[in-house]
């Protein structure tokens, strides 16, 4: 039993790492914009599409790809900003970005089922079967580079945020956008980027979700909730919080799964509100956050 | 101030519906009145609903192919005693109650002369009991769990008609294989995942009953739910227990390909595998899973591309002929589809039209009828009592081989052990 639940820790920290990849761009639309972006699971499938076009049509390495898939996706980013949400003003805004990114989701899904068909795909590359055996258990490559990639992109999104003029002006943006507008900063263009850059790391998460899971342009739906389940844990807006809340949710679905798997989603669930009704801004909440 | 929405938003928004309907909605129309009674003139107009997009689209696109393609040979041959076939297609986004809407915008405002099914037994039952109300008959291809017959409108109504094999006992020609296999060359142990499906769960359940009682001990049997989108925890456990045989209750070509990955990451291979569902989906699994991998992979079914029926033969080659690929990546969701077609059509044959109550009473006589699947005989529950339970084989880097029953004809020698993976 102790190998069992050792091996159900692990599998949760590595696949958390997954999902905090998938988790961190939606976390910081939100923390910028107050934007909740329906559309983040169908623009994880697409950054899987994205790699799997460059892999199966260019021979590129799944890793080497993201070179090109992160740009892409960066500027698909601030296509959909630009077409769908610079408009929306006003105290209806946050709800009304839900309905203008579930429709940037259908016309997305719609023209990937176009391009793509139905048929479930993968990505392939020879480190996503294989494994490294430590202290008794197997560790899968893929998620073990996905974890490292999980820690570095957030390190690096939190570097550009804390430590950068960039990343000033992104935060000053979040605290006070009218004193923002009268500094001289031009926010339709960090709110554009900004967005820009969380479309263009969920790039990395399509890539490794496409890496570990067979997927069509229908599999984003999936995703969404679990994602939201995440960030909001983690507390909304929080780059750190999300991978924090990725790891412990997924770890303790993972544990679960031991006794009873069609319990793992009711505690995933249940881990979610008694947290919130111990801590309601999650983890890492967003006043703290912003104060940082 | 009020929210402004892009100048070109209503045209995103129109540009959205217009992809969606042109990726899932097939021959859309309206046709010529007649409902349950049926008319005797004009057009044949049949409705279904299908899983175009949503967690069943890969299925519901096959199946969308296989209505297509009948539709458009029947009307080649000059139609259903000399009536052209109209078919109208809506999308049910794998959701229950769209498919209830849309079964009964079919019938209400449509007014079809006959509905088809839709795909997987969880739409097929509420779908039902919708047709049922109208006085249809439902002909379908995909709904065989027993939760469908025993529903309680079908056994009210009895308007099912399910013209594929019944998929309680699907299994038992590999527990027959295991058997008749001497004690010493049965596998040990064994395990049982399940989806949380009614499609996944009655046949698996049924294998672990008669395997257990051959002596072959249980070391995992739990079920999972479908809705979590990462199966590896469930599959590095079944890895941990190193099982002999893996019977994996699945509905789809995701499922199969985790625990096979998380299988070969783990360095566990089965000495075998058999999916209730999945690999029987053609190139769709092996695309996704590789071809080497998918080397002596098992799945029970009723109907292979290469199954020498003449019908079934013409199908094949219409279905390349129009779709493209080769005959063995035609998906077994097609075969089914097509099937529904046809007994649907000798159905109209023998009452001289489209009255459902005629179909329902003739389908229910116990008349044999011939598909591209072989015979179809219904029982009064809408069970296809003489379709034949087979085990298809992956062999050979990609060939789909009937391998038992091990002396019916067609069946070619099993991969008694299977192979390890990508080799």
């Amino acid at each position: 039993m102790a190998s069992q639940i050792y091996q159900a820790v692990v599998d949760g920290i590595l696949v958390g790492g997954v999902y905090a990849l998938m988790a961190v761009g939606l976390t910081l639309i939100f923390g910028v914009l107050d934007i909740i972006n329906i559309a983040q699971g169908v623009l994880v499938i697409l950054g899987a599409y994205l790699s799997y076009s460059l892999s199966t049509r260019a021979h590129i390495d799944l890793f080497t790809g993201l070179l090109i898939t992160i740009p892409v996706m960066f500027i698909i980013g601030v296509v959909i900003h630009w077409a769908f949400i610079r408009r929306l003003r006003g105290s209806e805004r946050t709800s009304m970005t839900l309905l203008v990114t579930y429709a940037a989701a259908l016309i997305i899904e719609g023209v990937l089922y176009m391009l793509y068909g139905a048929d479930n795909v993968q990505l392939k590359a020879s480190y996503t079967t294989s494994s490294v055996h430590l202290l008794g258990f197997y560790l899968p490559w893929i998620y073990v580079y996905g974890f490292i990639l999980a820690v570095v992109l957030v390190l690096a999104v939190y570097l550009l945020l804390y430590r950068s003029r960039f990343g000033r002006t992104i935060r000053a943006t979040m605290q006070d956008e009218t004193a923002a507008r009268l500094v001289g900063i031009d926010v339709n263009r960090v709110s554009a980027l900004t967005f820009g850059i969380g479309v263009a790391v969920t790039a990395v998460g399509g890539m490794m979700y496409g890496a570990t899971n067979a997927f069509n342009a229908n599999s984003g739906y999936d995703l969404i909730s679990r994602l939201l389940a995440i960030i909001i844990l983690g507390g909304l807006g929080s780059i750190g919080g999300a991978l924090a809340a990725s790891v412990f949710m997924i770890t303790l679905e993972s544990v679960v799964t031991i006794w009873e798997p069609t319990w793992a989603i009711a505690v995933f669930y249940a881990a979610l509100v008694l947290v919130l009704v111990i801590r309601p801004q999650g983890f890492f909440g967003r006043k703290e956050v912003r104060a940082q | 101030m009020r929210p402004s929405l892009p100048w070109f938003s209503k045209t995103a928004l129109a540009a959205a519906v217009t992809v969606l309907t042109a990726g899932s909605l097939a021959a859309c129309g309206t046709s010529a009145s007649g409902g349950a009674g049926g008319s005797s003139k004009g057009p044949i107009s049949i409705g279904a609903s299908l899983s175009l997009t949503g967690d069943f689209s890969a299925d519901g696109q096959a199946f969308d192919k296989g209505y297509k393609l009948w539709a458009k040979d029947v009307n080649a041959s000059g139609g259903i005693g000399g009536r052209q076939v109209k078919l109208t297609v809506l999308n049910d986004a794998s959701n229950p109650n769209q498919a209830v809407t849309n079964y009964q915008t079919l019938m209400n405002s449509d007014h079809v002369d006959l509905t088809f099914g839709p795909f997987s037994s969880l739409i097929t039952t509420p779908a039902a009991s919708v047709a049922a109300r109208g006085g249809y008959a439902l002909i379908e291809g995909a709904g065989g769990a027993p939760t469908v017959f025993n529903s309680p409108p079908n056994q009210a109504d009895h308007n099912i008609f399910d013209v594929s094999l019944p998929i309680a006992d699907e299994m038992m020609p590999f527990v027959d294989y295991i058997k008749s296999l001497p004690p010493a060359k049965r596998p040990k142990t064994a395990a049982y995942p399940m989806a949380q499906d009614p499609f996944a769960d009655p046949p698996v359940q049924a294998a672990q009953k008669a395997l257990q009682a051959l002596g072959v001990k249980t070391v995992y049997s739990k079920v999972f739910p479908e809705e979590v989108a990462d199966y590896k925890a469930p599959a590095d456990q079944v890895a941990s227990q190193k099982p002999d045989l893996v019977v994996l209750g699945s509905t789809d070509v995701p499922t199969v390909g985790a625990f096979m990955q998380a299988f070969e990451q783990q360095h566990y291979t089965p000495k075998m595998f058999i999916p209730a569902a999945g690999p029987d989906q053609g190139q769709a699994f092996t695309s996704a899973v590789g071809a080497a991998n998918a080397n002596g992979v098992m799945v029970p079914n009723g109907w292979f591309p290469g199954y020498a029926n003449p019908q079934s033969q013409q199908m094949v080659k219409q279905y390349v002929k129009t779709y493209g690929g080769n005959a063995s990546g035609v998906n077994a969701d097609v075969a089914e589809a097509y099937a529904v077609g046809q007994v649907a059509a000798q159905a109209v044959k023998a009452t001289g039209g489209t009255d459902n109550a005629k179909i329902i009473k003739y389908l229910h006589s116990g008349a044999s009828i011939s598909s591209v699947q072989g015979p179809v005989k219904f029982d009064s529950l809408g069970e296809n009592g003489a379709a034949a339970a087979f085990i298809f084989q992956w062999q050979n880097k990609g060939n789909y081989t009937q391998v038992l029953p091990a002396g019916a004809s067609g069946s070619k020698s099993i991969l008694a052990t299977k192979p390890s993976w990508s080799s």
